[in-house]
């Protein structure tokens, strides 16, 4: 979908960069080799775009202007409909803002409105990504008990993280799309506090 | 006996030389400064410009060592420690991390693509830019 979106709006200013959130490059490449980008298309093994813009649960959106200004804070959207019966989001609502956007300029946010709607980190959760970071050394170390340790310990201070929850289960040996996941999920993830601004709810939520 | 140690930050791992006692770890005051850039100064614990005030200076510094842990707190630094496997991770402060986003500036990064090609996001300026994170899981 994003290279869809890029060859129809590149020329008007617009690049979509995605960042996969994964331990390799293996575990992305069937989504890359489909999607064939032409736009920066990235690989983030040490999760440092989690760290430095504060995302929490995959897949989040952010809008950055010609500036390098944030304009539109962490927003969980979507570019297609494939899952839209979990989460109740319809993409091409999301998609015609991003038009909306780049063709009229419409759709940022005022500085103070940013800052508003922008999920922030705490003591505990940045704490959190210490851990995980190190538990991903210890586990590409081959210290897989220690490893588990200390992706637990992240867990538990960032319950909602699931970059850290969900993202840690293929190191972990559970399974992310299977009971294990659906146990995670039971407990709930991050709020998104621009879902109140960013209204692409379409149905009701199906209980997981 | 001080032996290799291994500190995280950034996403990148350093190696330090450090004395481990039970969970206490002593990094020696020279692979501080050449592998952190922390530099123990009259006016505390200092980074670049950067300085931090230190009350007690003999828990933080002994016989040309720091201690790890102090160093964390000193700096308002998470630190996740594993010291049986000499590894720690040190993160970002809380505090230093929401400042830089309420700043509304995007941080900026450098990442390969998946021919192992680096992009750097500040490179886009100029454009707008949708960034996109995903996974495979």
């Amino acid at each position: 979908m994003w290279q869809a979106l890029y060859e129809e709006l590149g020329a008007q200013g617009f690049v979509p960069i995605t960042v996969a959130l994964d331990r390799n490059a293996e575990e992305p490449r069937p989504f890359v080799e489909k999607a064939k980008p032409t736009h920066p298309s990235l690989l983030d093994t040490e999760h440092r775009v989690a760290e430095l813009f504060n995302i929490v649960n995959v897949p989040t959106m952010i809008w950055i202007d010609e500036r390098g200004v944030i304009v539109r804070p962490q927003d969980n959207q979507f570019g297609t409909d494939t899952y839209t019966h979990f989460h109740g989001k319809a993409s091409g609502l999301y998609l015609d803002l991003i038009r909306a956007w780049v063709r009229e300029g419409k759709g940022a946010l005022a500085p103070d409105d940013v800052r508003k709607y922008q999920q922030v980190p705490s003591a505990d959760s940045q704490l959190a990504r210490a851990e995980r970071a190190l538990a991903w050394h210890l586990h590409q170390a081959g210290h897989g008990e220690a490893a588990e340790r200390h992706f637990v310990r992240a867990g538990e201070l960032a319950p909602k993280d699931w970059t850290i929850r969900r993202g840690s289960m293929p190191m972990r040996g559970l399974d992310p799309f299977g009971a294990d996941f659906f146990e995670l999920a039971k407990q709930g993830g991050a709020e998104f506090p621009m879902d109140e601004v960013t209204k692409t709810r379409v149905a009701p939520r199906m209980k997981l | 006996m001080t032996a290799t140690f291994t500190v995280i930050e950034d996403g990148r791992a350093h190696a330090l030389a450090a004395e481990v006692v039970g969970d206490r770890v002593r990094v020696s005051t020279a692979s501080l400064r050449s592998a952190l850039g922390y530099e123990l100064k009259a006016e505390g614990l200092c980074r670049g410009e950067t300085c931090f005030p230190v009350r007690d200076r003999a828990a933080l510094v002994a016989n040309d060592a720091v201690d790890l842990a102090e160093l964390a707190r000193v700096t308002g630094r998470p630190l996740a420690l594993d010291a049986a496997l000499r590894a720690a991770a040190l993160g970002t402060a809380a505090d230093e991390r929401v400042a830089a986003l309420r700043a509304l500036e995007a941080p900026d990064f450098t990442l390969p693509d998946f021919a192992g090609r680096g992009h750097t996001l500040s490179g886009y300026r100029g454009k707008k830019v949708l960034l996109i994170a995903y996974s495979s899981w």
